[in-house]
């Protein structure tokens, strides 16, 4: 495949390929709807490049593979879908507590339990708080099109070398499952990725042995670990905040929302632009971390309120609010369950907060819990006609 | 005739103390093998785990693989084995070591990959990773200790735990109505196509243990060779949670464990006149069509 | 003439060399304690010793080296 020239391609081959392309020679993983593409593809294309595509007993298995292959230096992935996310999360805190990079794909579907197995997001909480038990994050890379699909998984590969981390790109079973044109990234020059001096190569009589471990018995040595590992969230914090703004110059009421949901937010954005409300989005690319400078630079900008559209029952909005910290109103609508908002909808809440209505129907979202959603209207969209 | 020994010689770090005990003239006959580190174990007085830590090193002296090998270290009494062997050590979380150990050997084929774990991280928590990396016939060395109990917990039932076996969970005995049977892992292994080797061997006399170093030594070769593979279960002791000296514990384990755990080869492809165990296995499905796809190829 | 060097670093006075000895000529120091509080090993009888390195084998802990 030429390098820079654009192909049509779905959004989970994209991922697969992109990781290839990025050095990850390693893919451990279980099938689940909607991700399964992605683990065709790695075990059709891996092979063929001297790579390894091992369809693992279990998610966990999976991700503890993952977690040796890495300690061993690999460039090493792993995807999956929401209940299957779930079973890595014991992997990933090892990952965490024992500094080993490598990435995980989540296609999120509808849950709790087994859910559906449409696009959602509602493991917004679970991929920037709690994936795993234990003092961790990691960073988490929402995309939002194909191209970023992309992009984002090649970004994951180097962030999560650089700051010996895992990470994760969140995406959808809509961004997952759709074609979009899509300029895939040249390849990585093996010789040319990060050198990993800790990892468990063997010591070849040369070295001290290295040990990849999580285990700390005494409190004061494992304080220090979770210290030394705080500073390098801090400076990820600080360097690694991404986001795209749109029409937020002077834009008084903020949509923002990510991934798919961003992708109806936007046509809603600009709906309400041609209708005069000075609206405009803004989109997390990280949500871990998550774009609290860009929130700041649109209050000053002059925004007197946000409204966080997400495809769950509102989780991103809790990190809106702690960024807003009280300079802005904060407000949610979201619909969950693989029912996916209609630009429609979206516009409706942004003029009733351009008329200093509540959205919603309801008082303006102060505390999780007192937005009710709206009557869930079962028929589609091309069922109402429209 | 065997080509002659190298001189046993002391670790770096026992020169000085117990390197200058020895007068000049005086050989070394055994001492701690290289591949061991200087920490103390964290095992109780008399755990045979002790035993079996200090055989896989003297393997990978033996061997010449220190410098090639890794280990995966499970959670139980043996988790900071990590700290006890000088080659390279991954911390795997509970069960998970053969996963791990599949995932350094997937990437580093060259290298000699052993986990070591014990009866609940084994045969309980880890079941499943430990059929699949022995089915896939992952080409790794399985140290499996088998001592019936939870041992860093407190002494709790394990998957091996003997029927009326009292334990802290099973206070009134291990009563197999209600909670079933232990498992058997070297029978149970046994069956799988990808297994090259299973031996169970224990370590209660000195006959034992040089018998056990001869399985753990034959179970590294294998990897070494490609056989595929491998795993001998230690049938060991816990004298602190089983509640007996060191001494009754190895007699408790000759009356129950035993007799229960019976000692010996249960898979061996090469003695079998296979290479490997891919050939045992295409030799068992031999009346499988789809299964010969390639046969002689 | 064997005998045997015990590292008290190591050594936990569990007592398997002593009941493992052929010939009996192991037992517990009763008179020294090591620096993790146990009585260790100890050669009593060394001219029975014949280095046949059974302690060794048995000792849980590595703590014997046996010199001939």
């Amino acid at each position: 495949m030429a390098e820079n020239a654009r192909v049509l391609m779905k959004g989970n081959e994209v991922l697969a390929e992109a990781a290839m392309r990025a050095g990850c020679r390693f893919f451990f993983g279980y099938p689940i709807t909607p991700q399964t593409e992605l683990a065709a593809y790695m075990a059709k294309k891996l092979p063929l490049i001297g790579g390894t595509f091992l369809q693992a007993e279990s998610e966990i298995a999976a991700i503890n593979m993952v977690y040796g292959a890495a300690a061993a230096g690999a460039r090493v992935m792993t995807s999956s879908s929401s209940p299957g996310v779930s079973l890595k999360g014991e992997g990933v805190s090892y990952m965490a507590g024992a500094d080993v990079p490598g990435v995980i794909v989540n296609v999120e579907r509808g849950g709790p339990g087994l859910g559906g197995i449409q696009p959602s997001q509602s493991d917004y909480f679970q991929a920037t708080r709690a994936l795993g038990h234990g003092d961790f994050y990691m960073p988490v890379l929402a995309p939002s099109t194909v191209q970023e699909m992309a992009d984002l998984i090649y970004l994951a590969f180097d962030l999560a070398d650089q700051y010996r981390t895992p990470a994760m790109i969140l995406a959808d079973g809509m961004i997952g499952q759709m074609m979009e044109p899509v300029e895939l990234p040249p390849e990585r020059d093996a010789s040319a990725l990060p050198e990993k001096p800790w990892a468990t190569t063997g010591t070849k009589m040369q070295r001290e042995h290295n040990v990849v471990n999580s285990l700390y018995l005494s409190p004061e040595k494992l304080e220090d670990t979770n210290r030394e590992r705080f500073a390098r969230y801090a400076e990820i914090r600080e360097t690694q905040q991404r986001q795209e703004l749109m029409m937020c110059d002077d834009a008084e009421i903020v949509v923002v929302a990510f991934g798919a949901a961003s992708r109806i937010a936007r046509t809603a954005v600009r709906d309400a632009r041609a209708k005069g409300i000075k609206a405009g989005l803004l989109r997390p690319i990280t949500l871990w971390p998550y774009p609290t400078k860009a929130i700041d630079q649109v209050i000053e900008n002059g925004a007197k309120q946000f409204l966080s559209v997400e495809l769950n029952m509102g989780q991103m909005v809790e990190d809106v609010r702690l960024a807003a910290n009280g300079r802005a109103d904060v407000s949610f609508y979201g619909r969950t369950g693989g029912v996916l908002p209609t630009p429609e909808e979206v516009l409706e809440q942004i003029e009733k907060l351009a008329a200093g209505e509540a959205p919603n129907a309801s008082a303006r979202a102060t505390v999780m819990g007192s937005v009710l959603p709206q009557p869930i209207d079962r028929k589609s969209s091309y069922e109402r006609g429209e | 005739m065997a080509a002659p020994k190298t001189p046993i010689t002391l670790p770096d770090y026992q020169q000085e103390r117990i390197g200058s005990q020895i007068a000049e003239g005086e050989k070394i006959k055994s001492a701690r093998p290289h591949a061991l580190t200087d920490a103390i174990f964290n095992y109780c007085p008399g755990c045979t785990h002790g035993i079996v830590n200090r055989l896989v090193a003297e393997c990978i002296d033996e061997l010449g693989i220190e410098g090639k090998t890794v280990g995966i270290a499970p959670v139980g009494c043996s988790v900071m084995c990590y700290d006890f062997f000088n080659c390279d050590m991954i911390e795997a979380a509970h069960g998970r070591a053969p996963a791990v150990a599949t995932g350094v050997k997937r990437v580093h084929p060259d290298n000699v990959v052993f986990a070591y774990q014990g009866d609940g991280d084994l045969a309980s928590i880890g079941t499943a990773e430990t059929v699949h990396a022995a089915t896939r016939g992952e080409k790794i060395t399985v140290i499996f200790i088998n001592n019936a109990i939870y041992g860093m917990t407190g002494g709790q039932m394990a998957p091996t735990s003997l029927p009326n076996q009292v334990t802290q969970t099973s206070p009134y005995g291990r009563d197999v109505s209600k909670v079933g049977y232990p498992v058997r892992i070297a029978e149970l292994l046994s069956t799988l196509d990808g297994v090259a080797y299973v031996e169970r061997v224990t370590c209660d006399s000195r006959a034992h243990i040089l018998q056990a170093k001869k399985a753990i030594k034959k179970a590294f070769q294998n990897q070494i060779d490609g056989v595929g593979y491998s795993l001998v279960e230690v049938v060991a002791t816990c004298p602190t949670n089983w509640g007996m000296t060191p001494q009754d514990a190895f007699q408790w384990l000759r009356d129950n464990m035993l007799p229960y755990y019976p000692l010996g080869v249960y898979k061996d492809v090469t003695a079998d006149g296979f290479a490997n165990a891919a050939e045992a296995a295409l030799e068992r499905a031999k009346d499988c069509p789809i299964a010969q796809q390639g046969r002689g190829e | 003439m064997a005998r045997i060097i015990v590292d008290d670093v190591h050594c936990k006075g569990c007592g398997l060399c002593v009941s493992a000895c052929p010939k009996g000529v192991l037992a517990l120091d009763q008179e020294r304690i090591t620096p993790k509080g146990y009585h260790p090993a100890k050669l009593v009888d060394p001219e029975h010793c014949i280095g046949c390195s059974t302690c060794f084998i048995t000792c849980p802990d590595v703590a014997i080296t046996v010199v001939m």
